[in-house]
């Protein structure tokens, strides 16, 4: 009777793991894919400062220090509701070099938005025919990639940046590779 | 969504088979031209088995997201410089990961994907035979001292009643 009673359970068990496995996957978010490029050089580009034309910019600017590499568009509403936070970090962190990536934009409104709500970038490269986001790997705005001072992708946050993604996400590791560098 | 009129079943096969071949030769906003008509039939192939990353359940050939078409003009000017199907595929999958083909490679990070199931089915099959096996080898339910006397004497009853009849 006692072992008939403990197997009638086992269904349940059963039951109760894959409903705990499926409510695990429906926390997770479809949209967030990793990205094949962590851990690998970041890839070259050749495209035109943002705020000036004539001035071209290679993967060069990536190197020496540690990089947040910040895809952004003046169409993207997301990247107005993380523009502030970014603007804080930029304040706080000056040994961060911040690079916009503005990405699929026209020139003059990715300024005037640089204009209304601050320019939290040390370098804005202009990629407006994602020539340069393909290889990247951008598939949306905002997108944040985290680059070490040998120019190699370390990690890659898709979605706005919060305090809560960078205390928690993005800062630890962006620490982690500034005290390798030193 | 079985249609209950069966003056129904032909229509609905109709817009069942026309939705599948939608999904083949989803249309798309640009004009791809090749010179070669078989080559554009396996451009039309390849972008119908790449997933767009934005709509994730939409193909390449079918998303009109900004991304999919940048990445539809990226694969035509690939093909027109007469690069391989899986040149073109490793570009991708490079750049985007595995995410952007619908079939996953065999790896060690999809094995459970892909032999999960045969896993499970495997698992189930022994259950299924242990169950049957345990159930052939318990042993009849042996009756009593007292069972067996009583068995006896209502035979031996029936046995009376018969012969007189």
């Amino acid at each position: 009777m006692n072992t008939s009673a403990s197997r009638a359970l086992i269904p349940l068990g059963i039951f109760l793991a894959l409903a705990a496995l499926l409510f695990y996957g429906l926390q997770l978010d479809p949209r967030k894919i990793p990205s094949p490029l962590v851990d690998k050089p970041a890839p070259d580009f050749r495209l035109e400062s943002l705020k000036d034309p004539s001035r071209t910019m290679t993967k060069d600017v990536l190197l020496g220090q540690v990089s947040l590499v910040n895809v952004w568009a003046s169409w993207c509403p997301s990247c107005r509701q993380e523009h502030g936070e970014l603007m804080r970090i930029a304040r706080r962190n000056k040994d961060i070099q911040f690079v916009g990536f503005n990405w699929k934009d026209s020139r003059p409104e990715a300024l005037q938005m640089l204009k209304q709500f601050g320019d939290p970038y040390a370098l804005s490269i202009y990629d407006p025919d994602n020539r340069s986001g393909i290889d990247w790997g951008v598939y949306g705005a905002p997108e944040t990639f985290i680059v070490d001072a040998e120019g190699i992708i370390r990690h890659k946050h898709v979605g706005p940046i919060d305090a809560q993604v960078w205390e928690q996400e993005i800062r630890p590791i962006v620490e982690q590779y500034q005290a390798k560098k030193s | 969504m079985i249609p209950r009129s069966p003056k129904l079943l032909p229509a609905a096969l109709a817009l069942a088979s026309a939705l599948t071949i939608g999904t083949t030769q989803a249309y798309t906003l640009e004009e791809f031209t090749f010179e070669d008509p078989s080559q554009t039939a396996n451009f039309r192939d390849l972008i119908g088995e790449l997933r767009c990353l934005v709509c994730q359940n939409e193909s390449l050939a079918g998303s009109q997201a900004s991304v999919a078409q940048d990445l539809r003009n990226e694969v035509y000017r690939m093909m027109q410089e007469g690069k391989t199907r899986d040149e073109v595929v490793d570009f991708l999958v490079a750049r985007y990961g595995d995410f952007v083909l619908y079939d996953p490679p065999i790896k060690p990070s999809t094995y459970i994907l892909w032999f999960g199931p045969f896993l499970f089915l495997a698992l189930g099959g022994f259950l299924l035979m242990r169950a049957i096996q345990r159930k052939k080898a318990e042993p009849e339910q042996d009756l009593s001292d007292a069972e067996r006397a009583r068995l006896q004497q209502l035979l031996a009853d029936t046995a009376v009643t018969n012969k007189k009849d």
